[in-house]
């Protein structure tokens, strides 16, 4: 075994919990991932037991104030004045269940969120007191509670919802008048509010404060008037508000792009990456019959923990677009696949050594870009691919725009200056030298190759939407969005990540990587797979870097694997 | 196996006695259609008829049965559906289909946030298990007495949402129930709701 795998002992605490001795470690990472003591929640989550909690979430500060999580725990006793800690008669260390000081015969609860463990504590997770405090929790939650689930976006991933099945009653005791509150306010360009809704957990308030760094939210009003509000006439407006969606316990904060557009339990969820910059964000992409609905993020700690930006939330339209490219277009017309791949293969056959060229999409998977580059290689082509930048912000948007220009660059397509080739591909079709462009999923017409240029080549276009350069096509053949399709991306620390397929692609649209892989064959007889993850298992062993970490389909997982840039 | 046949005695055997009980019995029938309820209307004048002229005659049917699935209005006329769609997700044949509204959609009812931008029933695929009934929170859709669903073509039978309203009407089973218990505007569950809510909004 190597020296790193060796894990330094881990301080234990161990505990009682429903009556059963358990061990967890002593310190637990907190919200910004330094240790503190393990509480008594993360000690029952450790051990496989759920407490109830509404504002807690463990990657924001502890507040303790929606008193859900409340248990019943005992108390190890303090040592005496002898310096012994009481015992039992059969000489093992006596607890005592905590209660009320002014009615010893009252359980009292502690908020396993925010109390640490101490060595030798019993916690009644499941106790009949424990029942009773929550049962109490959930009704006092739900006075004010409108109840309106028919209408609520929420109900389905509801923890009110799901709370008040387990731990609720039927009917309230509760005889007096609802407050109602402000229903569907504006708290920014993608966030509606129901005040009514809301448990005032602050998980929204904490969120933006102290992961964001924009503290636009805060609770306004008394008592059961309290609601949750921006400064008079300011917006919650950063590129991160849809986060405060997902946290919210209940229905309260809504997303615009999402409200009312369809119940959550018809969406069916596919493990999936955002594309939208080269940060590669988990995400889980909803969609019902073929539609897309929504992106969720997807916890993975070494990429985007629980978060992702708005910008890259919303950017998933473009993928349901009406014009989108769907028919094949060749010399002779609408032809079939197999008619058309053999054409091409034909024509990429009987071309003269460097008379190719290819300009891919750093937007393209891995796998797409090996194959392009095998072919380049077998063709002796020139390859680059198109530059994407925008600007940074402190949390997950990185400069880079392009979803993959790491494994664009591993796999060899392009060097560390992206777009450096453009110029000369376009000098040399200029000089006649390239007769064939082929082009996937950019449009080259803005980055220097016009269409007089274009005119002059037998030109091979992938694409996924209509633009200049697809137009001109000799051959068009429609693609799919990473949606349709399965594959790996490359992040920009070096991160593989697979994504899988959500929806079917419109028309005759096929994965690129089928296509190539049936053009590859074809031109250079690279043959010994027939799936995406014989593909990724033949490309992990031909590229170096994915080599070195040893890269599996199998291997990668949900989460991904890195390697080495 | 051996079956053993019963001894017939002889006026059994005369078959006589049978056939004058079966006589019986068919007069006893024909002398009782005043007691059916199936002709209750065709007895008030005494009329001998008793041949019904279906279709312009229907059948009554009899409490509870379960018809053609409709949507219902409130008493003041509006649409009770809140696009809330578990009758499409319960409904065993797939027969309906909702359309949720969106975050711009129309309501025609103050107060209200939600309501179905479109909603279809399939006649063809609705199996009349009463599902949609049962699941519904707000009342709006029942399983009423409509037993002749006929059309052209298909498409004729996919109902829409205007064309379920129009045939489902008022809701006057929940009104007369609430007319009943001392409550004469009938339900007004979200009224009650709003005006609550208004009164309240100065709360500061």
């Amino acid at each position: 075994m190597a020296a790193k795998d060796i894990k330094p002992a881990v301080e234990t605490v161990t505990v009682k919990v429903d009556g059963r001795p358990v061990e967890v470690p002593r310190m637990t990472p907190n919200w910004e991932g330094k240790p503190e003591p393990t509480t008594v929640l993360q000690a029952c989550k450790q051990v496989g037991i759920e407490i109830p909690h509404y504002c807690y979430h463990p990657k924001l500060p502890v507040s303790g104030n929606c008193r859900m999580c409340l248990v019943h725990v005992a108390m190890p006793g303090r040592p005496g004045p002898d310096g012994k800690a009481p015992m039992n008669d059969d000489g093992s260390p006596k607890v005592f269940p905590m209660q009320l000081p002014y009615e010893p015969q009252t359980p009292r609860g502690v908020i396993g969120c925010a109390t640490p463990l101490v060595p030798g504590m019993e916690i009644y997770a499941s106790s009949p007191e424990t029942k009773e405090m929550r049962e109490a929790i959930m009704e006092s939650l739900l006075i004010n509670h409108p109840l309106d689930c028919s209408i609520c976006d929420q109900a389905g991933e509801c923890k009110l919802q799901e709370y008040s099945y387990d731990h609720g009653q039927a009917k309230s005791e509760f005889e007096e008048f609802k407050v109602h509150k402000p229903k569907a306010v504006n708290l920014g360009p993608r966030i509606t509010l129901d005040a009514e809704r809301c448990i005032l957990c602050t998980r929204c308030i904490r969120f933006t404060k102290d992961i964001v760094g924009d503290d636009a939210l805060g609770i306004v009003n008394r008592g059961s008037y309290n609601t949750i509000s921006t400064y008079p006439g300011e917006s919650f407006n950063n590129n991160y508000t849809l986060n405060t969606v997902d946290i919210c316990p209940v229905g309260a904060l809504t997303s615009n792009d999402f409200r009312f557009q369809m119940r959550v339990w018809f969406l069916k969820e596919t493990k999936s990456i955002c594309t939208d910059c080269g940060s590669g964000c988990n995400v889980l992409i909803g969609s019902r019959e073929n539609k897309m609905y929504r992106y969720e993020p997807r916890q993975n700690d070494a990429v985007n923990g629980h978060w992702m930006c708005d910008s890259g939330r919303l950017n998933y339209k473009w993928i349901g677009r009406e014009d989108r490219l769907n028919t094949i277009k060749s010399p002779k017309g609408a032809i079939p696949w197999p008619m058309v791949l053999k054409e091409i293969s034909e024509h990429l056959g009987s071309v003269e050594r460097g008379s190719v060229a290819i300009v891919a999409s750093a937007r393209q998977t891995n796998e797409e870009l090996y194959l392009l580059n095998h072919l380049a290689k077998h063709l002796g082509a020139t390859t680059d691919s198109v530059p994407r930048r925008g600007k940074a912000d402190h949390l997950m948007i990185v400069e880079d725009r392009n979803t993959n220009t790491t494994g664009a660059q591993l796999t060899g397509i392009t060097t560390k200056r992206v777009g450096s080739k453009l110029s000369s591909i376009a000098k040399s079709i200029r000089d006649g030298k390239v007769k064939t462009l082929i082009v996937f999923g950019e449009d080259v017409t803005k980055y220097g190759i016009d269409s007089n240029l274009l005119n002059n080549v037998t030109l091979i276009v992938s694409d996924i939407l209509p633009n200049e350069t697809t137009k001109l096509a000799d051959y068009l053949l429609p693609g799919c969005a990473h949606a349709e399709k399965r594959g790996t991306f490359t992040n920009v620390k070096g991160r593989v990540q697979k994504f899988m397929k959500a929806l079917e692609p419109p028309g005759d649209a096929l994965p690129e990587w089928e296509v190539l892989h049936e053009l590859v064959h074809n031109v250079t007889g690279l043959d010994g797979f027939k799936s995406i993850e014989g593909l990724f298992n033949h490309m992990a062993g031909e590229v170096k870097s994915f080599k070195e970490a040893e890269l599996t389909w199998a291997g990668l997982g949900d989460l991904g694997a890195d390697v080495k840039l | 196996m051996k079956v053993k046949r019963a001894k017939l005695s002889w006026l059994e055997r005369l078959y006589i006695p049978s056939i004058l009980n079966g006589f019986k019995v068919t007069m006893r029938h024909f002398f009782s259609w005043k007691r059916s309820e199936v002709y209750a209307d065709k007895q008030s004048n005494f009329a001998a008829k008793t041949t019904m002229q279906y279709p312009e005659e229907k059948w009554p049917v009899p409490t509870g049965y379960r018809g053609a699935p409709y949507l219902v209005k409130d008493v003041d006329n509006s649409t009770k559906c809140v696009s809330c769609q578990l009758c499409e997700f319960v409904c065993p044949p797939k027969a309906i289909r909702i359309t949720p509204p969106g975050r711009d959609g129309d309501v025609d009812r103050e107060g209200a946030e939600k309501m179905p931008e479109a909603f279809d029933i399939n006649m063809l695929r609705c199996i009349y298990c009463g599902f949609c009934q049962e699941v519904c929170p707000e009342e709006a859709i029942f399983l009423l007495k409509d037993y002749v669903i006929t059309g052209e073509n298909r498409e004729e039978l996919i109902y829409d949402k205007e064309k379920l309203l129009s045939l489902g009407g008022l809701d006057q089973r929940a009104y007369n129930h609430h007319v009943q218990e001392g409550v004469d505007e009938g339900i007004k569950k979200w009224e009650k709701k709003t005006q609550d809510a208004k009164n309240q909004a100065e709360f500061h």
